[in-house]
């Protein structure tokens, strides 16, 4: 069988995503989770006196937190299924990926398997994250003056 | 109003990362890791820093604002330090952040068991 009429083949098999309804569902999903996070920064910074900065910094900890007691428990990979960018995008899949890879590998040992793929999917946001802010921080440094 | 302007920013990076995700075959991680660059070029120009005054909290959310916040600590520092202060203060203000999902992730890992 040559490659195009296995490409035929199987397109008939495999489900066509439905891009409108995702693009709504993860709209409202990552919608909502910006909405929870500046609802918990108003709550901090009002009921609690605690100053900005900190105030965005404990808002991101705690989606963090919950992120990640969801990967563990195995309830975020059947949300992520289905909210799809809705929650990779935002800060929760940043915490999903990191927990997810150190728990699949947990049976493979503390060091050889949680400590070595501990980064495994989010190492490369961390590599272009510094990288490029690196260099467009020498460019804005040098040729803008800070 | 701000609260409704954090939605709609947040929903509206989520929407352009599942439309780039339906409509090629980039993966998550591609997707993410472009977000991050994107994020840290906005904010060398200043460009973030506005996106934040104007829609509040709803653009630290996505991932956009890690590559900001790299950028933004790294520049606070080569203020006072120099070139040299770019690569002290790269992490500075994100490093809540990382820390909390390695801590949290490996805490976790090790309480629950990996479902099949």
């Amino acid at each position: 069988m040559n490659k195009e009429s296995y490409k035929k083949l199987t397109s008939k098999i495999i489900p066509k995503e439905n891009k409108v309804k995702n693009g709504i569902i993860s709209f409202f999903v990552g919608g909502l989770i910006g909405l929870i996070g500046q609802i918990m920064v108003f709550v901090l910074e009002n009921n609690f006196d605690i100053a900005h900065k900190d105030a965005t910094s404990i808002m991101i900890v705690i989606l963090i937190f919950i992120a990640s007691l969801l990967t563990a428990m195995g309830v975020f990979d059947n949300l992520v299924s289905k909210a799809k960018a809705g929650l990779i995008v935002p800060i929760t899949g940043f915490a999903h990926a990191m927990t997810s890879s150190m728990i699949d590998y947990k049976k493979e040992g503390f060091v050889t398997g949680i400590g070595a793929n501990a980064f495994k999917l989010t190492g490369s946001v961390i590599l272009y994250g510094v990288v490029s802010a690196y260099i467009f921080g020498v460019i804005r440094y040098l040729f803008f003056g800070g | 109003m701000i609260f409704l302007y954090s939605f709609l920013f947040c929903g509206v990076v989520c929407l352009i990362g599942q439309i780039i995700l339906d409509n090629t075959k980039l993966t998550p991680g591609h997707v993410t890791s472009m977000f991050v660059v994107i994020g840290a070029f906005l904010d060398s120009f200043g460009l973030y820093d506005k996106f934040i005054n104007w829609f509040g909290a709803g653009t630290l959310v996505p991932i956009t604002s890690f590559g900001h916040s790299l950028i933004h600590g790294a520049l606070q520092s080569a203020e006072d330090n120099g070139v040299l202060g770019l690569l002290g203060g790269m992490f500075s203000l994100t490093s809540a952040g990382i820390v909390a999902a390695i801590v949290f992730g490996f805490v976790f890992t090790i309480i629950f068991k990996a479902k099949d």
